[in-house]
Formats: structure tokens, C-alpha cells, sequence
């Protein structure tokens, strides 16, 4: 008898792409105001798949005039349905909608991915599941809210104008619409000029859910468009995600109105680890810190401060981690980091890590095959930062991770401190009182201990200093769509 | 003073900086009258650097205040409360002359001040139970979101109320954990340089609150650029500048409260409504395993 | 005079019977050294664990990555009996399974090793004489491990006379939740002795530590006590061999040889019934220890009825059509 041979041990894991079938991208999208998709008069733009540079589709360009019908269609619907809405049928329609998206996740998880380059896996597992459970949680609220905390009779603002980045395009979306809506305001949102595909099929979600004309309006475009839904002198509110630098223009631009302002900008999020973290959990944090979204976010943990008595063994434990990422194909089910958002994106990653060499610290990369088409830049790592190095402070909005190291408690928060930021923070160890004491002392919005970019509904998200101001989520998160709400 | 020929002591009247009276480093004063202009006093008029050296010594009194417990900063702005009550007739004589009210009138005003000055104190304690608590998470984690202070607040203090406006705007600051960097009533600052003794007599550290008697046309655009003030009230904005200010502090993403139409009244009920500008919302997850 | 802490430490004190590997060699100097070691090992945080076990839980394993790791799974089972009312001709029914997986399809590899009591370790060496295949037997008053340490001793010593090469024995679990740690290292090293050239497999019985702190703990005492396999479970208590336990415990593979040059093999044992199963851990070993820990050497899935999901996975992939259970047999 013989003996079949033993397999080779080389598990090599066979292409699992998700079915690219599901989605229909029509060759052309207009806008879709007041119920109806309809032609923007602005220069018609493309979008293009990250990972391949194919063009998607042709997506309408609205001028100022397209974004005034859209305004003028939000304060309709807000005057003669939604505001008069009895407050239960509000949040019926927001269940539908919550509803709708969770029968349709993989057509959005597979859209999401093909505009933005993000891996399925998270567009499956975290950004369509997220964006479901926002309009789930807000339904429940919109019969609910004198019972907030935000005074006896809350009231609705108007017509809120919303900005989105391009990170999250459809769980940035939730975050600003399912609030919006619950509290009674209607909106015209503005996607990110490089996705705004899901964007466009939520508007379908919306007709499907025979949510009423004018409640929701989708504006796409580029600056010009979100300066023109800013600017626009019938909007009641601004909410916007994205940089710090267009945020500035933007608190600039609402200076002297009546208008209500939140920002959710940029971070630099310190990841504190210290020599008596749990290790092997720490890593797993640093990585999902960083390399989640390919570092497309604000609140990544970009620069890791690790005690200097644990230093090398963290480093050599995350770079072997790192050496199991799989990069590529987003539509993989087994690929954890993507492609880059945009080739703007990409040249700023390469600018800012070269500069990062060209300063003194210490490039690391994993060996790793990128494709030959698309937008990519390995995981990559640098030691030996210095807080004065320009990847110590300035947001690469990449899978770029900045080490420092620190000696003493006080070092680490005075290190983390240290940023004109204040989004996030992340805290490893295993002493409670510890933790307890430095998350006090962090000036972040969110700090993570033990964890790291976990998100949810009903807990309230946003920054300090110039990461922003207002609230996203939970209770607090309410207040910036309420008249006179105190919080 | 018929029937009195002492010669009486006349009062030099200083900015209020990092706990101690100092002139304004520019040595400028100007003149401050009565509501039917009749001369009261000299007053100090702060300059850019004075107010560069109010934030200084606000920031470094950031960390303690702010570190305190809530309950101490409750006693110590009780403790302002006390003081304030003893200077009680000396505020309603300021009070009268500088706003030109009755008697009656400057006395309920200065009740009114004291009171509100009591109900802040006491909202040091109770802020983190009706702003902050428990996120109930899908997961397997401890969450939890309480408020905290947001750092240096510039002040822009009402023109009209030269004390309870000022109280009115500036208690709350304090109650959240917030310092204070405050630019008084121009035309009215005597009260608020009476404040500033109130304060340096009770158990406010120095540099938690600092009073620069002048211009709010002159010093609040250095504020509102200024980046190391986190926040700036704009209530006692002059008439048409605010928006050149919110403009400015838009530059480091400051948290702004825009000035109301006309001056309110101050009598009303403010709710939580000047302590929410200035207060953070931080929200920290743990994970919660054996 | 020196103050000492630890009088154990003093020479004159009874010497270890076996020192740890260095840098370990001087961990076990005393009960007190002991406990600082392991507690000293960085902690484990349970929810970080679980949700890296369920990522890697995600992989899509499909095609020939999915063939592949069905016949490494094959090749890597220690095909069990474990019953009170085990009888030769049961042993050798699952011997002639063990080498002959799956009847129809002579290009099936064998399993590993027929897992037995003691006393049955005689029929498995006979039946599978020739194949290549292991003979396992338990010891130690398995599953229990409630018996005088001569008692279990005689266990190992009579498992290895019966034939089997390799023994599955049970750490002291009450000695390890009460802190004696040394005494559960001490025994380890004495059946390690007895086992002579029969490779020793640990069972830390991970369903009673509770903790992943505990199994990172016990992993670390079998290993320093000479164990060649760490094991989950005895496959008698519930839960077995979760994926989180088999991360921590790779983790412990991992680190040790990095510390030491010395490779430790793995075996989870109990409640991995599906194909499915299976693949998560063989993906798990792959992310977590490496590439070194895929063969039957350095891993082995404790299983009985894993075996035939294998099979019918094994040829649904070979027709293209779903199977039953009537084409696999029974054992």
C-alpha cells in the first residue's frame, strides 16, 4: 500500500472575490432632489475604482442653481411634511430605511467597496452594518426626544446642509443623515466628489422607502458644490466631516449667521502602550489602529507611543504581525488592506513618509506585492520619530504608523498632548487605575483603552481642540439638530 | 461729603492677572464716568500684551482648576458667593452709578448676581451626572461619556450688566472646570475691578480668572486669533465686529457663542445653556472580559 | 549578611529535577520565582482575544485552499476513542479507519494517530503496525488527573509498555488554580521521565482554568516542564477548544521558540466537529505561530467525528455534489 504524500505546508489562500454582480452602475447619475434623480447643470465628473483606475461611472457636477433647487426642496418637505410629521411616523420611515439597508448590505458593502478601494471585509463587516444600526438607534429616537435631556419641547433646526469624506461614504452618511432626520430637520448632503456612488444608491433606499420628497437630497460634486450647500443662505445647519483645513473655511464661512456648526475634522491620535499592556491584544489594536481603511481615518491611531522597556519586542511582534496583512484586491474576501482612496491621496502618503525618511526616521515595510493598476502604498512603518518629525504631527491619512517611545506615565500623556489635534487616544495596559488616570488626562474625544476605532450608535464621537466640535452619536449627538438644545 | 472734611482716599483701579492687580503694561488708562457722566474713575486699559499675559497665566492655571474635584470647586465658588454678600452695598452703589439704575433696581441686580453666582457653584457636581453617562454598546465593552472642560475661555463680558452679565458669563465658565480670560464692560468696569478683589480675597487660585478692564473693540481680535484660547464668548462683542471675531476664531477651530441680537435679559433662567459651550464630551471604552 | 528573599533560592536547597530551557533555566528556583514568572507573563485581554480569533475565524477559505487544508486537516487528526466502553474490536475498527480514511478514494491521506486508553494502546500498536501511524494513549488518571502521582506514573509507564509512542496526560488543575505551580510543573517533568521516548502531550484543560491569563500560564509551565504538544482538553468538559484558547496558546508556541529555538507542537482537542472548524484553525496556526506549525509534527486536531465532515467536504470537492453520511463509514 502506499502512503499518499503528506501536503506541502504552504497554505496559500485561493482568490475568494465577492461577486461584483450584485451592483448595477448605471453609465450616468444625476443628483437627486426633491424626490426625483435628476441632470445637474455643473461639469459632469468620473469616478473611478481605486484599485484599478477603471472608470465607474459619470456622476452630475450641481452648480449653485441645482444646489439652491435642493435647498429650496428641503425647506418644503420641512415646512409642509416633515416638520408637521407626527414625530412616531418619523422614525417608522427611519426603520424602514435602517431596514432597507441591512436587505441590501451586500450590494452596498460591494459598491462601497468598488468606489472607495476599502476592503470587503470591512465594508461587510463594519460600515454597512454600522450604517444600519445609526438609522436603527435614531428611529427609535425621533418619538423620543423630549425625554433627551435637551429641554421640554425640542424643535428642529430646518434644512441642514452635510459635507461628507470620502473614508466612510456611506457611514458617514448615517451619521449625519439618521440624526438629521430623527430629530425632524430634512437635508441636502453632500458626497465626496471621489464616492459618491453609495451616496446615490441611499437615495434609491430612500424612494424605496417611500420617504417623501425633498427629505433627503443628494448633491454631488467637488469643493464648489460643498461650499455652495455651506454657503447656502436657507440652510439652518452645517455638519461637516473632512479636514481641518476646509473645516477652518467652513467655521469661517458660517461666521456671523444663525447657522449651527459641527465639525468632525482631522486627528493625530496617540496609541499609548505601556510594559505591562497585553501584548499580543495591543498589537492586534496598533494594526486595527492604523491599517483599518488603510489608515483612512481621522481617528487612527497614527503615532504608537510605546514604553521604552518594551520597545523592540512590541516592534518585532507588530512587524511580524504586519508580515500577515493581506494587500489587494478590496473585493477579496481575505484582503485586510485596500487600495488608496484617490492618486491625490497617494502622492501625499509618498510626500509625507518621504519626508519622514528624509528627516531621519526609519522606514519599514513588510515584503508585500501591490498590484500594478490602482492606488496603493504598503503598510509601512517608521521608528525613531521624533516628536519635531513632520510624521509625528501632521494627519498622512495613510497606513503610515509613527513610533516614539516614553519613559513615565507623564512622558506618555505629555507626548500624546502634544498635537494641535484631539479626536482619539488609545490607552494599553492592564492596570485599571492607570488607565482611569490617563484617560482623564488625554485631551481627546475618544479614548480607547484595550480597544481601539471601535464605534457604535449610541456613543458619542468627536474631537477637541482642532479636531472638531460637536458630537456624533448617542444622546449628545442629538443636540446639534435641536433649537436651544443645551447640549 | 458735607459736614465731613476728611479728604478721601481715591482708588487706583487695576487690570486683574494671574491673582494680582497689575497696571496694563502699556501704562494707558482712560476715564470712566456715571451713567450721567460724571467722572468716576481711571481706569486701566489693557493692551494686546496684557491680554498675551492674561492667557498665559490662564493656561497655567488650566491643569489644577480643571484637576480639581467638583465638589472643591463648588466650595470655592461658594466661597466667592460669601465674599460677594459682604461687599453686598459697595456693588449696589457701583452698580447704580455705572448703569444709572435706582437704588432698588442696582440692589435686586446685585441679589440677582449673587444668586447666580450661588446656582453656578452649586453645578460644579451635578454636571458629569446630567451631561455624562453610560453608552450601552453593542459589545462587550464599558462605555462611558462625561464632560470635561475645554481649557481657556475668552470672555467678551456684556456692555450693558456691568455685574450680573458679568457673573452671568463668566460663573459658568468657571463652574465647568474652564479659565477665564475676560474682557470687562468698557464703560462700566467698576464692578467687575471689585469682582476681581472679591476674588482675590476668596479661594479662586490665581489665574483661574483674569479681568482686563478696556476695549473689547481693541483686545478681542487678539483673542480670537490667539491659539492657545480654546473657546470665546462673544456676548459683549461691539455692535458689527462679531463676525470679524467668530472669522477669526474659526482659524484654530475655537468653540465660539455668537452674541445675542440685543442684550439679553439677564434675569432669565439660562439653563445649561453657557456651560455646554465649553464643556468636551469624552467618551472611553474598555473592554470588559475575565 | 545578605538578606534573602527567597530561601528556596539558597544553595543547599534541593535542586530542580529538570531546569527550563534558558533564559528560563532559573524561573523554577522556587515556588516564589515561579509564580513571579508566570504572572509576570503579559496578560491576555479576553475581548481583544476573541475578536482576533473571530477574524481570523472570517477568512474564506475556498477551491484549493480549501482541498488543501482538508487533506492537511486529515493528515493531522488523532482519530479518538475515549469511552467507557471501548473494546478492542472498536480500536481496531478505528485503526483500520485511521488508515484508510475514506474507502472510495484510495488518494486519501491517513490520519496522524489513533487516540486510546492505556490499556487498549496494545491493540492500536498492532492494528496499525507498518503505517506510520502513531499510537496515543492517555494517562495520568485522565480525564480527571485525581490520583496519587506514583498512580499516575504507573499509568504512563504502562501506556508506553502497551505500545503507544505517545502520551496525552492531564496537568493538576486543583494545584494549579490553588498557585501551586510547581508542583504542576514538578509532575510534568517526572511523566516526561517516565514517558521515556513516547512524546508527551500536555492537557491543561482549559474548559477548568477559565482564564485566558490561566491557559497562557499553564502553557508556559508545560513547556519550561519539557512538553513536546501543548492540548486543549480532555474532550469530557465543555468548553474545549475554542479558537480564542488555541490563539492564546499558539501565541505560547510562538513565543517560546522565539525565546528559546525550542518548537513546541499544539493540539486542540474536543468540540471541533466541522470541516469549517478546522479550517479556522488551521488559518489561525498559519497567522499566529507560522507556517513551521502546519504539519502533523507540530499540530493535530483531537477528534472523532471531525473525520468524517472531512471526508464529506473531501468528496463534495471531488464530485462537485453534496455527500451523506451513508458514503463515510462508521465507526
Amino acid at each position: 500500500m502506499t502512503t499518499p504524500a503528506r501536503p506541502t505546508p504552504v497554505f496559500e489562500y485561493a482568490p475568494a472575490p465577492e461577486s461584483r454582480s450584485i451592483v448595477d452602475i448605471a453609465p450616468s447619475y444625476g443628483l437627486f432632489v426633491d424626490g426625483e434623480f435628476v441632470d445637474g447643470t455643473g461639469e459632469p465628473f468620473k469616478t473611478v475604482n481605486p484599485a484599478t483606475e477603471e472608470v465607474l461611472t459619470e456622476v452630475s457636477t450641481a452648480s449653485e442653481a441645482d444646489v439652491d433647487r435642493a435647498v429650496r426642496a428641503a425647506r418644503r418637505a420641512f415646512e409642509k411634511v416633515w416638520g408637521p410629521m407626527r414625530p412616531a411616523d418619523r422614525g417608522k420611515y427611519l426603520f424602514r430605511i435602517a431596514r432597507l439597508l441591512q436587505e441590501r448590505a451586500r450590494e452596498f458593502a460591494v459598491l462601497e467597496s468598488l468606489d472607495n478601494g476599502k476592503p470587503i471585509r470591512e465594508s461587510r463587516d463594519v460600515d454597512v452594518p454600522l450604517a444600519a444600526a445609526h438609522f436603527f438607534y435614531h428611529a427609535g429616537w425621533a418619538d423620543k426626544l423630549e425625554h433627551a435631556g435637551l429641554g421640554p419641547a425640542p424643535k428642529p433646526l430646518g434644512v441642514a446642509g452635510q459635507v461628507i469624506p470620502w473614508n466612510f461614504p456611506l457611514l458617514m452618511l448615517a451619521w449625519k443623515v439618521a440624526p438629521a432626520l430623527a430629530t425632524g430637520n430634512t437635508v441636502v448632503l453632500k458626497p465626496a466628489e471621489t464616492t459618491p456612488l453609495t451616496a446615490l444608491l441611499f437615495a434609491e433606499v430612500c424612494r424605496q422607502a417611500d420617504l417623501p420628497a425633498g427629505v433627503v437630497n443628494i448633491v454631488t460634486g467637488a469643493g464648489d458644490t460643498g461650499r455652495a450647500v455651506v454657503e447656502h443662505g436657507d440652510v439652518d445647519k452645517v455638519a461637516f466631516t473632512g479636514s481641518t483645513d476646509v473645516g477652518r473655511s467652513i467655521a469661517r464661512a458660517v461666521a456671523g449667521t444663525r447657522k449651527k456648526l459641527t465639525l468632525e475634522l482631522g486627528g493625530k491620535a496617540a496609541n499609548i502602550v505601556f510594559d505591562d499592556a497585553p501584548v499580543d491584544q495591543a498589537v492586534e489594536g496598533i494594526v486595527q489602529g492604523i491599517f483599518f481603511n488603510q489608515g483612512h481615518v481621522c481617528c487612527a491611531g497614527s503615532r504608537l507611543l510605546v514604553q521604552e522597556s518594551i520597545h523592540d519586542e512590541v516592534i518585532a511582534s507588530l512587524q511580524r504581525r504586519i508580515g500577515t496583512l493581506r494587500v489587494g484586491d478590496p473585493l477579496d474576501k481575505n484582503t485586510d488592506i485596500g487600495a488608496i482612496n484617490s492618486a491625490e491621496q497617494l502622492a501625499r502618503i509618498r510626500e509625507l513618509s518621504d519626508i519622514g525618511e528624509a528627516e531621519g526616521a526609519q522606514r519599514w515595510q513588510p515584503a508585500c506585492e501591490l498590484p500594478a493598476r490602482g492606488y496603493w502604498f504598503p503598510p509601512t512603518v517608521f521608528t525613531d520619530v521624533s516628536p519635531a518629525h513632520r510624521i509625528a504631527r501632521d494627519e498622512v491619512f495613510g497606513p503610515v504608523l509613527s513610533v516614539l517611545t516614553f519613559r513615565t506615565p507623564d512622558e506618555a500623556v505629555a507626548k500624546a498632548n502634544n498635537s494641535t489635534y484631539g479626536l482619539s487616544a488609545g490607552i494599553w495596559s492592564e492596570k485599571g487605575s492607570r488607565i482611569l488616570k490617563i484617560a482623564d488626562q488625554l485631551r481627546a474625544g475618544v479614548v480607547w483603552a484595550n480597544t481601539f476605532n471601535k464605534f457604535d450608535p449610541t456613543s458619542p464621537f468627536g474631537g477637541y481642540k482642532q479636531s472638531g466640535y460637536g458630537r456624533e452619536g448617542g444622546r449628545h449627538g442629538l443636540a446639534a439638530y435641536l433649537k436651544g438644545a443645551d447640549q | 461729603m458735607i459736614g465731613n472734611d476728611r479728604l478721601a482716599v481715591r482708588k487706583t483701579y487695576k487690570l486683574y492677572v494671574n491673582g494680582a492687580f497689575p497696571r496694563s503694561e502699556s501704562g494707558r488708562t482712560y476715564e470712566v464716568t456715571d451713567a450721567k457722566g460724571h467722572f468716576l474713575a481711571n481706569i486701566s486699559r489693557a493692551s494686546r500684551k496684557d491680554a498675551r499675559d492674561a492667557v498665559v497665566a490662564a493656561r497655567a492655571a488650566f491643569p489644577k482648576w480643571s484637576g480639581a474635584t467638583a465638589y472643591n470647586r463648588g466650595q470655592v465658588l461658594y466661597r466667592v458667593a460669601e465674599v460677594m454678600e459682604g461687599r453686598h452695598v459697595q456693588f449696589c452703589e457701583e452698580v447704580a452709578a455705572g448703569e444709572g439704575l435706582s437704588s432698588s433696581k442696582a440692589r435686586a441686580a446685585v441679589d440677582a448676581a449673587i444668586d447666580r453666582w450661588v446656582w453656578y457653584a452649586g453645578w460644579t457636581d451635578k454636571l458629569a451626572s446630567v451631561l455624562g453617562g453610560a453608552n450601552p454598546v453593542a459589545g462587550p465593552y464599558f462605555d462611558f461619556s462625561l464632560p470635561e472642560p475645554t481649557g481657556v475661555v475668552a470672555v467678551l463680558a456684556p456692555q450693558q450688566s456691568s455685574l450680573l452679565g458679568l457673573v452671568s458669563v463668566l460663573a459658568p465658565v468657571l463652574a465647568t472646570g474652564c479659565t477665564a480670560v475676560v474682557v470687562t464692560s468698557e464703560e462700566r468696569p467698576i464692578p467687575a475691578v471689585t469682582l476681581g478683589e472679591v476674588l482675590a480675597t476668596s479661594d479662586v487660585p490665581g489665574g483661574v480668572v483674569n479681568l482686563l478692564t478696556g476695549a473689547a473693540e481693541e483686545l478681542g481680535p487678539w483673542l480670537a486669533e490667539h491659539a492657545d484660547v480654546d473657546a470665546i464668548d462673544l456676548t459683549g462683542a461691539p455692535t458689527g465686529r462679531a463676525m470679524e471675531f467668530e472669522r477669526e476664531a474659526a482659524g484654530t477651530i475655537k468653540r465660539v457663542v455668537r452674541p445675542p441680537a440685543t442684550e439679553p435679559d439677564w434675569t432669565a433662567d439660562p439653563g445649561l445653556s453657557r456651560m455646554t459651550p465649553f464643556l468636551e464630551t469624552k467618551t472611553v471604552w474598555h473592554p470588559m472580559g475575565v | 549578611m545578605t538578606h534573602v528573599l527567597e530561601p528556596d533560592a539558597l544553595p543547599g536547597a534541593t535542586p530542580a529535577v529538570h531546569a527550563p530551557l534558558p533564559p528560563y533555566d532559573d524561573v523554577t528556583r522556587s515556588d516564589a520565582a515561579f509564580r513571579a514568572f508566570l504572572h509576570g507573563l503579559p496578560g491576555v485581554d479576553q475581548v481583544g482575544a476573541e475578536a482576533r480569533a473571530a477574524q481570523l475565524g472570517t477568512r474564506s477559505i475556498k477551491t484549493t485552499s480549501k482541498a488543501w487544508a482538508i487533506d492537511t486537516a486529515i493528515s493531522m487528526v488523532d482519530l479518538t476513542t475515549l469511552e467507557g466502553a471501548d473494546t478492542p474490536g472498536k480500536v481496531r475498527s478505528l485503526a483500520a479507519k485511521a488508515r484508510q480514511p475514506d474507502p472510495s478514494d484510495p488518494s486519501c491521506p491517513q490520519v496522524a494517530a489513533v487516540c486510546v486508553y492505556g490499556d487498549l494502546a496494545g491493540v492500536a500498536r498492532e492494528a496499525l503496525e507498518g503505517t506510520g501511524i502513531h499510537v496515543a494513549a492517555v494517562a495520568t488518571a485522565f480525564p480527571s488527573g485525581r490520583a496519587s502521582r506514583s498512580v499516575k506514573i504507573a499509568d504512563v509507564r504502562d501506556a508506553v509498555d502497551n505500545g503507544a509512542d505517545e502520551i496525552d496526560m492531564v496537568i493538576d488543575r486543583g494545584a494549579f488554580l490553588t498557585g501551586r505551580y510547581l508542583d504542576v510543573y514538578e509532575e510534568i517533568v517526572a511523566v516526561k521521565e517516565a514517558c521515556g521516548d513516547a512524546h508527551l502531550k500536555v492537557i491543561l484543560e482549559t474548559g477548568e482554568l477559565k482564564t485566558l491569563d490561566n491557559v497562557r500560564r499553564a502553557s508556559w509551565i508545560a513547556m519550561l516542564a519539557g512538553g513536546d504538544f501543548i492540548k486543549t482538553s480532555t474532550g469530557k468538559v465543555t468548553p474545549a477548544a475554542t479558537l480564542p484558547v488555541g490563539l492564546v496558546m499558539l501565541e505560547a508556541v510562538r513565543d517560546f521558540r522565539i525565546a528559546t529555538g525550542r518548537q513546541i507542537g499544539f493540539k486542540p482537542a474536543g468540540g471541533i466537529k466541522t470541516t469549517k472548524d478546522a479550517v479556522k484553525h488551521l488559518v489561525m496556526i498559519n497567522e499566529t505561530a507560522g507556517p513551521d506549525w502546519l504539519d502533523p509534527d507540530w499540530f493535530r486536531f483531537g477528534a472523532s467525528s471531525l473525520l468524517n465532515d472531512l471526508l464529506l467536504q473531501r468528496q463534495k470537492l471531488r464530485t462537485g455534489h453534496y455527500s451523506g453520511p451513508d458514503y463515510v463509514t462508521v465507526d
